[in-house]
Order: C-alpha cells, then structure tokens, then sequence
C-alpha cells in the first residue's frame, strides 16, 4: 500500500489529499470537501492532467496575439508538447471564443481553443 | 575639422555647447551614453543653491550667486521648470548656533540676497513638520529647485537648433596632436577638432590626464537619494538643510518642481566611475538623517532610490580653463555641487575663454528661446480640448501616474535630439516617473518609440546600448 | 454637460458586475468609463484558468470570466466609454473624463461608483538596492508583455514575491522559453493560493524559497544577475546567506495597491490597512452617493468574490439614486478589526439599511491553526466557528444576519476577531 499526500487544484481552497492506493483496488482519497478533489486525486496518482493556456500570434486582429487553452485536461507530460505545437502558429482574425485554433494538439485528441474574440483591426475603430 | 567639440553632454558640456553656439563655430558634442543628461547631470539634488555654502573668493562661490540670479531667465528662455521656494539650513543644537552665523556671515560676502537668520517660531511657521529640536535657520529666500533633466535637455535642444551637431554613444579613448588641432579618438573614430572642452564628469580627470602633465584628480563621491510620490506634496515647501557639524553632515529634505519630496544625499568616496548602485546601508542612513530635521517623513510614499555620483576634485573647486601644457584643450572639471545652478555661467565662462583665443564672429542666425514639450496640465480645459481637437493624442493619457499624454511621447521623441529610450521619454516626460514607475505605461511607451523610430520592439532599450526591454518573441527558444 | 443616474469608474470585472446589477435594479441610465482600449480589466491579461468556479460553476480563463459579463453588459444596453481616463470627480459628482475624440467632457451623476482597481508595487517601494537596469518588472507589466503582446521580457528569470500573478508568471515564462531559477519569498509563508504553488512551481520544478529576498540587483544595462539572502524573524536579511543567481530579469510580485488618486481627490476618508476608501454595509464611501467595490476597495484573490461585491455595490448604488435605500433610525455600527483579523469590509453596518443577510470580509495578518472567527455584537458572541488554516493570502468571510443585529438593545459595536478556543 501506497499514500500519497496531494494539494488539490480543482479550486482556489487547495485542499491537503490523501490518496490511499492498494493494487488492484481503487485508490482511496481523504482531505477533500467537494467531488473535484477525488477525480483530481485519482487522476494524478494514475495519470495526471493539466489544462494548458497559452497565447497564439493573430493576423489582421485588433490584438496582436489571441489567448487559447486546450479544451479539457491533457496528460501533464505532453505540456512541452503542446506548446511547440502552438509554436509560429498564425490565426487570421476575427475569432471567436471557442474557436479551435490547433485541433488534437500534439496527438492529445484535445484541440487548443480561443478563449478571446479578435475583432478585425479596422472593425469599430 | 571641427572648431569645437565637447566631450560630455551634461549640464555643463551642454551650457557650453549652447553659449559657443552664439559665435559661428563649428561644433559638436560627443557624449559617450546614448542620450544628454545620463550622468551627474540627471542624479543629483535638483536645487539651484542660493551660494553661502562655497568658500568666500572661490569660483564656486561666485558661480554659484551668479548662475543663481541668471536661473529665473534662463528658466523662461529656455521654457524650464523652475522656482525660488527658498531654502533653510536648520540648526538643530543651540550650541552649534555660532555656525549658523558663520554661514550667514559667508552668504553675505558672497553676495547671496536676502539671507538672514530665523528663530524656532518662525521656522516653525514655514515648515510645520520641522523637528522638535530645530533651534533656528538660516533662511535664503533666492534658493529654488529646478527640473535638471529640463535644463540640461533644453539647453542641448537650443545648442541643436543652432547648429551644434551631436554624436551619442560615442566614448573618448585618446588624444592626439595634428597640425594645429587635437585628434580625439573615440570608439566611433577619429575627430579632429581646433579646441577641446573636457567636461566628462566624473572622467574629467582622465582626460586631462591624458594631455596634462599636471594631475587632476577626481574622485565619484556617491549620493544616495529617495523619492516620494507627489502625494506626499506639501510636507516641506523649502529645501531643507541640516547645519553640518560636529554631529556630521546631515542630508537634505526638499520638494521638486514637480512636487515630489526628494531625500538625501549620502556622501560615499568610490573607485568605481560608474557606481550608481544604491545600498541598504546607504538608504537606512539617509533616512534616519532625514528624521533628524523633519518628523513625520512618509517614507511609505517612497516610489523610487537612485544614486548619483559627485565629480569631486581633490581641492573641491570648479577646474575651469585652458590647461596650461594643453594649449586649445580646455577644462570644465570638478563640477560638483553647485555645478547644476552654476551650469549657466560655467557655459559663459567656457565660451569667453573661447572667444579670447579665438574672436569669432557672432551666429546671425543664433535664436536663444525654446519651448519645451507641451505640457496639457498647463491649459485651461478649453484650451487643452482646443489642443485634442487639433491633435487627438493629446486626449489620449498614456502615463496614469503622471498623467503624461500620447502627444506628449510623440513630442519627446520626435523633437531635435529627441529620445531613444525608455528612459529618454522619462526624462524628458515624466513618462513612468510616477508611484507605478512604468508598470503600466512602459510597454505602450516601447510600442511608441518603435513606431514612431521604426524599429523592432526587440531594439527598444531602457536607456540605450545592451539594456534591451525585451528577449524575444513568445515560444522562440 | 452630459448626464447619467450612475457613472462607473473602470470597466474591469468590478465596474462590469456593478452597472450590471445597477441596471437589474432598475437604474436606466449608466455609464461606465474605461481607460483600455477593451472592456474587462485585467482579466485580459490572465490568461489562466481558475475563474468563475462560484460564479458559472465551471472553470473559465480570464478572458472567458470577462466576455461573460461584457456581453450580459452589452445585453444590457449600458453605455460604455473605452480609452477614457478620469480626471477628476467633484463634491457635487461631477466627473471629468478625457479621451481622443471627444476631448474633455464633463458628466453628471447621481451616484458614482469606484472601481479603478489597483496597481503592483514597484522595486522603488520595495527599497531593493542596487542597480536600475532594464529587465526588473513587476509580475503584471510582464505578464501583459507576455500574454497580450507576445513578447518574453527575459530568458532567465528570478522572480521576487510568491504572490498569484508571480506564481502564475513562472509558469507563463517556463512554457513561453524562459527557465525560471527561483521564486524568494521574503515571509515564512507563500502569498499565494496553494494551488498555484502546486500547478506553477511544482509542475515545473521551480523551487520556492520561503523567507528570503533580493539584496542586490547587479548589472548596469540589463539585469545580470540578483543576489539573494534569508531573513531573520525581523525579516532582515542575514548576513552569510547571500546566494548569486545569474539571470537576466527580476519579476516582482510584492504585493498590490489600490488605485486611489480619484477617491483622495474627492476627500473620501480612507482605511490605512487596506489603502482603500471606508465604506459602510451600502459599500457608500464617506462622501455621500459616491461607491466602491473590488480592488480598489480592498485586494482580491478571486475574482468571483469582486463580482459579488461589485453587484452588491450596484444594487445600492441603484438604491440610492431612487431614493429607495432603508430608513436611517438606526445608526451606523463600527465595525472593529481586532485579535489577528486586519481589517473588515464594510467597516460600519447599519443595521437599518442591511439587508437581511451580510457577508462581511476580511483577512488575517498571519497564519493561524486551529483557531476560532468569532463576532461579537457588543459583548455577545454570535458567531465561533472553527478554521483549519487561516492565512493572510486568503480572503475570510462571516455571515451577519439582519435580525441577530435588531434583537441587541443598544448595539454599538461589531467585533470580528480570532479566538483560540
């Protein structure tokens, strides 16, 4: 038997986790005071997760670059690999929120969204 | 072949740029930072002295009550801030009162105006925050501060205008002797030049040093100061002073023209030619100086310390004039406190010397007057919405601190030797000089310059040479 | 002279929750002015996710948290100024404002709410020694660089202060290209949420040293390097623990200060604790129809709980300008910050003009374990509830009920402090 002690990160309250785990059980999470804490904490014993945000160059937008994020929780280690996925990618404004900008972003099967409009330059202005 | 040229672009080197500019001569300025105003000149205690301080029969002396009756003149020809808020030298010890005579004894055979001696009631009257123990002042009304960054700027923009050239980021390695010239070596090649005016600061004594068998010495004597927002405008409404004596030489508590509070400076010999660095200790002991002469400081208002270094010769007095084994190389070197006040006479004095040897003929075309940047504060709403209606960037606030608008950026940037850098349009703006200190304004102002210059945002530099703003682009390894 | 029921003063999440609420409670004519060339405020920058947990229940970025309430805004038909700066705001609610096309106008208000946010403080007010070179920037300005222009203020990079903005720039600058050596904390405990700790320095590798700080910046064009040291109990460095890390930029996340110039124009009698105006449960300032809510009444850590405040702020604000807030025969009730708690927003309460229910917020000034928030209604305690950890990073709230604060006879004074047992 395994215990690991975790900060959850599903809310601003971080609250201390213990994650029991015995194999070929599942694991046993103590310390949280909502459902968030228990996917997180089976969820970063096993295989954890991150949403990744990031910012993507726009052409023609009143900004200069866009903000995204992934879509949902992709694998922790892949950060690096999105990353260099948004790595000179150039959007052609205007966009909307939710716009996908990269789809199945380095082979997470989670595509990179825009969670800003961009307006085109001489729009309103 | 140039008539002229002055190695520094300081206060003084500028005063002499602009007074030689009066005569047809051909000159120019070179200056090894990459703007006017980056050494001595732009950290220092921003106060025109009244003059009892120097020794009776000194240079110093005599140009310190001079440059003090020409300030308010030139302030108006040159469109700088200036104002004669007076000064007060606090004695805090009754029995150190006989030194406050001693210096209003010398105020007089200087020639300083007005100076008399006030008791405790009266001090107490003018400056409500003074400390518990001041016994007395001495009170010189024709003390004033002055915006040094203006001063310096506005007499370079004036030397530009009439026609003295400028080369910047260009540093001073070697003299030579030509045929009836000097060639000055500099990183940027060779000028030749009939006359040389060496007013490098704190390097004045190298290059002296380096045409002179007779040795200069200079020592950089560091100053550490602090600044309080203008929200603490009004603690102090004069220069304050603290008596020296045998409890030590205290620091100065004043306004600026601008209506912050400006503290120190400590005194600190220092090897090093370019050790503006602040320290701890040096900051702690300018502040428990200050208390001593005012209660009450609101040192939580601080938005900034700096440090500035004295050009301090080893017999403390202005080296002004041709060296005697250099012939056509002429010093300006030493200037210390009162250099800022005294700049404008020290320009006169380089340039008569000048004229002596040289007789030229006047500049027909010489116009003494400049307006500085416009300031909106200034006007009246009407006029300032009259302003926004011509030139819409001046509706636009770029600095909230200051309240510093587009127009004004763009004014100060595109101006005769207009700025370069972050610190450039601080100086000449008051851009980023406020209570955030640029934490807003400092990327719209770097997205100003590079318009505006057209260049990348990636050669924008706080104040010239490697001091790039930024490392790159987002993602790029 | 143009005129409106309320003119709001900042367009980011506070000013948008109030003219919003301020419009709900039928208020028709509003006017928010902003000084950016958007709506949203600095949520633009914070590109993050973490939002809106309390408030849409579902984790937003800050771009997405602001869009929500910029289109109910706009829903709304609220009129909105963008690169406006205020100048100045009159005793008699006269604001005058300033921009490119219509130069500089004045505008009438009933009421005026405040909600300019706040600023970062600088290395200047920190007093860190040594040299002024490019490259030292507060978390914020780099963050702006970073996420709205796309620009990476250095390659290596120390940052000073462990509070959110600086946690999350580690990560933003770690992802961007930067390797980020170290993040000094001059406390003994991080200013930040727990989970930022988790998620932006953890994940990264990046160590937190706790009780330290910067003693010298070197470098006389572009920062070269910082040393840093450990500090006593007296948070003084001591000497012997001087450490050197080379790097190119020094990112400063010291701390937050509310932007206040309009409001000390105005003679609004402010609160030294928090920097920001005192209000009463209305969140009204000392001058009369003028409000304040968000950061520039007191710093956040969520933005949701600006959104509540700024609601509530609107919601009476609307009050006033109808002429419908509660009769005044009872008086306002100070509200005392003491025994570990700092400071309380509202600081007084009339328990005439309350509403039934009244979150009360504040912050403690260290860390504490198993204690007790209790609130006394003169010499009555009301409320002893246990906490786990409090701590000065996070925001505490208390519950005053309207009909706890009717039955005291005589109330005079609300006391908010911490107990042991």
């Amino acid at each position: 038997m395994e215990t690991r002690e975790l900060i959850c990160i599903g809310c601003p309250l971080g609250c201390p986790l213990k994650v029991k785990t015995e194999q070929g059980q599942a694991p046993e999470v103590t310390g949280n005071t909502c459902r968030r804490g228990e996917v997180y904490a089976r969820k970063e014993v096993a295989n954890p997760t991150r949403i990744v945000t990031s910012s993507v160059s726009v052409e023609g937008g009143r900004q200069k670059v866009v903000s995204v994020k992934t879509r949902e929780d992709i694998p922790k280690e892949k950060i690096f690999a999105v990353i260099e996925a948004l790595k000179g990618v150039k959007v052609q404004a205007p966009i909307q929120i939710g716009d996908v900008i990269v789809s199945n972003a380095a082979d997470t099967g989670v595509d990179v969204v825009a969670t800003r409009k961009c307006p085109v330059l001489n729009d309103l202005l | 072949m140039y008539d002229v040229v002055i190695i520094g672009a300081g206060v003084s080197g500028c005063a002499a740029a602009r007074e030689l500019s009066r005569y047809q001569l051909n000159i120019c300025v070179i200056e090894k930072e990459e703007d006017v105003c980056c050494g001595t000149s732009k950290a220092n205690s921003a106060i025109v002295h009244a003059g009892f301080d120097a020794p009776g029969g000194s240079l110093m002396a005599k140009l310190n009550v001079e440059g003090n009756e020409r300030m308010e003149e030139l302030s108006k020809e040159l469109d700088v801030p200036f104002r004669r808020n007076g000064s007060l030298v606090v004695c805090l010890h009754e029995e150190e009162l006989p030194g406050l005579k001693t210096l209003y004894e010398r105020g007089l055979k200087n020639g300083v105006r007005n100076l008399r001696i006030i008791d405790r009631e009266e001090l107490k009257e003018l400056e409500p925050n003074i400390s518990d123990d001041a016994v007395a002042a001495l009170y010189a009304p024709t003390a004033g501060i002055i915006c040094p960054f203006a001063l310096n700027l506005a007499l370079a923009e004036n030397a530009a205008v009439n026609g003295v050239e400028f080369w910047f980021d260009t540093e001073v390695t070697g003299f030579g002797r030509g045929e009836g010239c000097w060639n000055i070596h500099t990183s940027q090649g060779e000028f030749k030049s009939r006359y040389v005016v060496n007013a490098a600061g704190v390097y004045a004594d190298l290059l002296h040093n380096m045409v002179s068998g007779r040795k200069l010495h200079i020592t950089p004597r560091r100053g550490e100061y602090c600044l309080l927002d203008r929200s603490a405008a009004g603690f102090v409404t004069h220069t304050m002073f603290q008596l020296p004596g045998k409890y030590g030489k205290g620091v100065l508590v004043t306004p600026t023209v601008h209506g912050n509070i400006l503290i120190g400076p400590t005194a600190e010999d220092l090897e090093d030619r370019e050790g503006t660095n602040t320290t701890q200790a040096g900051i702690q002991e300018l502040m428990k100086k200050a208390e001593a002469t005012v209660k009450g400081i609101p040192f939580h208002e601080v938005i900034t310390s700096f440090a500035g270094l004295r050009a301090h010769e080893d017999g403390h007095e202005f080296c002004i004039g041709e060296v005697e084994d250099a012939p056509g190389f002429i010093d300006c070197a030493g200037i210390e406190s009162p250099g800022l006040t005294a700049s404008p006479v020290i320009g006169s004095m380089v340039a008569d010397i000048i004229y002596r040897l040289e007789q030229p003929r006047l500049n027909p075309d010489f116009t003494g007057s400049r307006k500085g940047i416009l300031d909106p504060k200034t006007l009246s709403t009407e006029e300032h919405a009259a302003l926004i209606r011509t030139n819409p960037a001046y509706g636009n606030i770029v600095c909230r601190c200051e309240m510093i608008t587009e127009g004004e950026i763009l004014d100060a940037v595109n101006r005769p030797l207009g700025a370069k850098s972050l610190d450039g349009v601080k100086r000449r703006t008051r851009a980023g000089m406020g209570r955030c200190q640029g934490g807003f304004c400092s990327p719209k102002v770097m997205e100003l310059l590079a318009g505006e210059r057209n260049i990348k945002i990636s050669e924008i530099t706080k104040s010239g040479g490697a001091s790039q703003m930024i490392a790159g682009i987002n993602k790029d390894r | 002279m143009q005129n409106y029921d309320i003119v709001i003063v900042g367009g980011g999440p506070a000013g948008l929750a109030a003219a919003i609420a301020a419009k709900e409670h039928g208020v028709e004519s509003i006017l928010v002015l902003e000084r950016d060339q958007e709506l949203g405020g600095i949520l633009n920058q914070c590109i993050h996710n973490g939002f809106g947990l309390h408030t849409f229940e579902e984790e937003l970025t800050g771009p997405e948290y602001a869009a929500r309430f910029i289109e109910r805004l706009l829903e709304a038909g609220i009129s909105y100024k963008l690169n406006t700066m205020v100048l100045e705001i009159s005793a008699q609610k006269v604001v005058t404002a300033m921009n490119r096309t219509e130069g500089i106008m004045q505008i009438s208000a009933q009421a005026v709410i405040l909600a300019m946010g706040c600023r970062e403080r600088s290395r200047g007010a920190l007093n860190i020694p040594g040299f002024r070179p490019a490259g030292i920037y507060s978390a914020g300005t780099a963050q702006r660089l970073v996420n709205m222009e796309g620009y990476l203020p250095g390659r290596r990079a120390v940052i000073l202060g462990s509070g959110d903005i600086g946690l999350i720039m580690a990560r933003r600058m770690t992802l961007e290209g930067a390797k980020v050596q170290v993040v000094a904390e001059l406390l003994p405990y991080s200013g930040g949420l727990k989970r930022n700790i988790v998620q932006c320095l953890d994940d990264f590798g990046i160590p937190l040293k706790l009780s330290h700080t910067v003693v010298n910046i070197h470098g006389r064009k572009r920062v070269e390097g910082v040393t840093i040291a450990r500090v006593d109990d007296n948070r003084k460095p001591v000497p012997g623990t001087e450490e050197y890390y080379e790097c190119d930029t020094l990112l400063l996340s010291c701390g937050l200060i509310p932007e206040n110039e309009l409001s000390k124009g105005l003679g609004i009698e402010m609160n030294p604790v928090t920097s920001g105006p005192k209000v009463n449960e209305s969140f009204q300032t000392s001058a009369e129809g003028v409000f304040a809510c968000g950061n520039v009444l007191h710093v956040h850590d969520l933005v949701d709980f600006v959104s509540r405040e700024a609601q509530a702020a609107g919601k009476y604000a609307a009050l006033y300008v109808k002429n419908q807030a509660g009769h005044e025969e009872f008086g306002d009730i100070p509200v005392a910050a003491e025994q570990g708690v700092r400071y309380t927003v509202p600081n007084t309460v009339n328990p005439g003009r309350m509403e039934e229910a009244l979150t009360l917020r504040f912050r403690v000034g260290d860390v504490y374990k198993n204690c007790y928030v209790a609130v006394y209604l003169n010499d009555q305690r009301i409320c002893h509830r246990k906490k786990q950890v409090l701590a000065p990073g996070e925001m505490e709230e208390v519950v005053l009920k309207k009909e706890e604060l009717h039955a005291v006879a005589d109330l005079t004074q609300i006391t908010v402090k911490l107990e042991e047992d």
